[in-house]
């Protein structure tokens, strides 16, 4: 019995070194050149949701790289708002997420909904990372201080004082109409959220 | 018995990061080597096919393409770069296209680094793209190729035999149409 468990435990070694040669999916694109920071695997979610579909999306105000300053409210009865919440700047996955967001403006204007990217980086630091990606159309929100207090609200606030990956979608009435707190390692698929979009409409 | 339950379990694990069709790489695809492994399916659309030189369903390998030289880029929707260089792509395909001489000899495709089959579609719609574009949703093929940096370009020069070399690569850095033709044309001897 011992020798079998050991020779299972040789054969368990073999598999995870072959697979410590994978690399881990990083951001992609050259436009960063060597400055994504390699964060590794994360736990998928660490955080616990404090809304619900359905539930009136709390408001807030938070400075915008433009300079204004942003309020949810402001929208309601207007525009139909999607928050995409990035763990942080400089880092794989976040890097090309919201590149892809920027080239299907038209979605958006379709289905009457304006979008805000959200981090709990400083001004400065997403500046300098949003130059990166071109002429955003979108406004980048910054959720510095008090440090992720909007993430904290929704229940997006990891343990590490970074933000997950997820997406709210919030209809006209102000009211929860979708969530993905997605698994931090991984990009949602742009389907999802169009669909989640389109949904609104109906 | 209880000695298969126990160790059946470990060898499937094992065989299966063994056998896995696609294996990734530690660096990017590069002059002189051959392709990594990895097939594409063939596309539905008949124009497609008909530029591919392909038929019927099912899948491919790149070298099955009908060409002496295909253009493989490895882009992403995400990617600003791939953005902003996608009108200059296309023009390097009219290019192409407009030459009776090159048009039979060199191809493109487009593989999109985890991007799903509706990624891709919005990056063609978005940039008018007027050659295949193929996803790899799980980043299969981009782990294949070493996890290169997006755009990466890839010049194959597919012999009669049915062999292949790569004879050009680079990351980025697109000089535009005409230059990139010239690269093209003398990394793969058709000039």
């Amino acid at each position: 019995m011992k020798k079998i468990i050991r020779v299972d435990l040789v054969l368990i070694s073999m598999a995870i070194s072959i697979g410590a040669f994978i690399p881990a999916v990083y951001g992609a694109s050259d436009a960063f050149k060597e400055n994504i920071y390699k964060v590794g695997a994360l736990k998928p979610v660490d955080s616990k949701l404090n809304v619900k579909v359905g539930d009136r999306a709390p408001d807030f105000t938070l400075p915008s790289v433009s300079g204004e300053k942003v309020s949810l409210s402001q929208y309601r009865g207007k525009k139909n708002v999607v928050l995409s919440f990035v763990p942080a700047a400089w880092t794989p996955v976040c890097s090309d997420q919201w590149p892809g967001y920027n080239i299907i403006k038209d979605v958006f204007q379709q289905n009457d909904a304006i979008l805000f990217g959200i981090t709990v980086d400083n001004i400065p630091t997403l500046f300098a990372w949003t130059n990166q990606m071109g002429k955003l159309w979108f406004s980048v929100l910054s959720d510095f201080w008090p440090h992720g207090a909007v993430a904290k609200k929704y229940g997006v606030l990891r343990s590490d004082g970074v933000s997950e990956r997820a997406l709210f979608v919030i209809d006209k009435k102000g009211t929860l109409g979708y969530i993905d707190v997605h698994d931090i390692n991984k990009r949602p698929p742009l389907e999802d959220l169009v669909s989640a979009l389109e949904k609104l409409k109906r | 018995m209880k000695k298969i339950y126990l160790t059946m379990p470990v060898l499937t694990i094992l065989l299966l990061t063994l056998v896995s069709p696609v294996l990734p790489a530690n660096k990017p695809p590069a002059k002189g080597e051959t392709l990594p492994v990895f097939n594409l399916p063939i596309p539905k659309s008949p124009a497609e096919k008909g530029y591919l030189g392909l038929s019927g369903d099912g899948l491919f390998k790149i070298p099955q393409i009908k060409a002496r030289v295909v253009i493989v880029e490895i882009y992403s929707m995400y990617c600003p770069y791939c953005q902003k260089d996608a009108p200059g792509i296309n023009e390097f395909y009219q290019l192409i296209e407009k030459s009776s001489n090159l048009k039979s000899k060199i191809k493109m495709i487009g593989i999109g680094a985890g991007n799903t089959s509706f990624e891709v579609e919005v990056f063609k719609k978005t940039y008018q793209v007027p050659f295949p574009l193929f996803p790899d949703k799980d980043f299969t093929i981009h782990k294949a190729s070493g996890e290169v940096r997006t755009p990466y370009f890839i010049v194959i020069k597919i012999n009669d035999d049915g062999t292949h070399q790569i004879v050009h690569a680079q990351l980025g850095d697109y000089p535009g149409a005409e230059p990139f033709l010239e690269i093209v044309l003398k990394a793969s001897g058709l000039k």
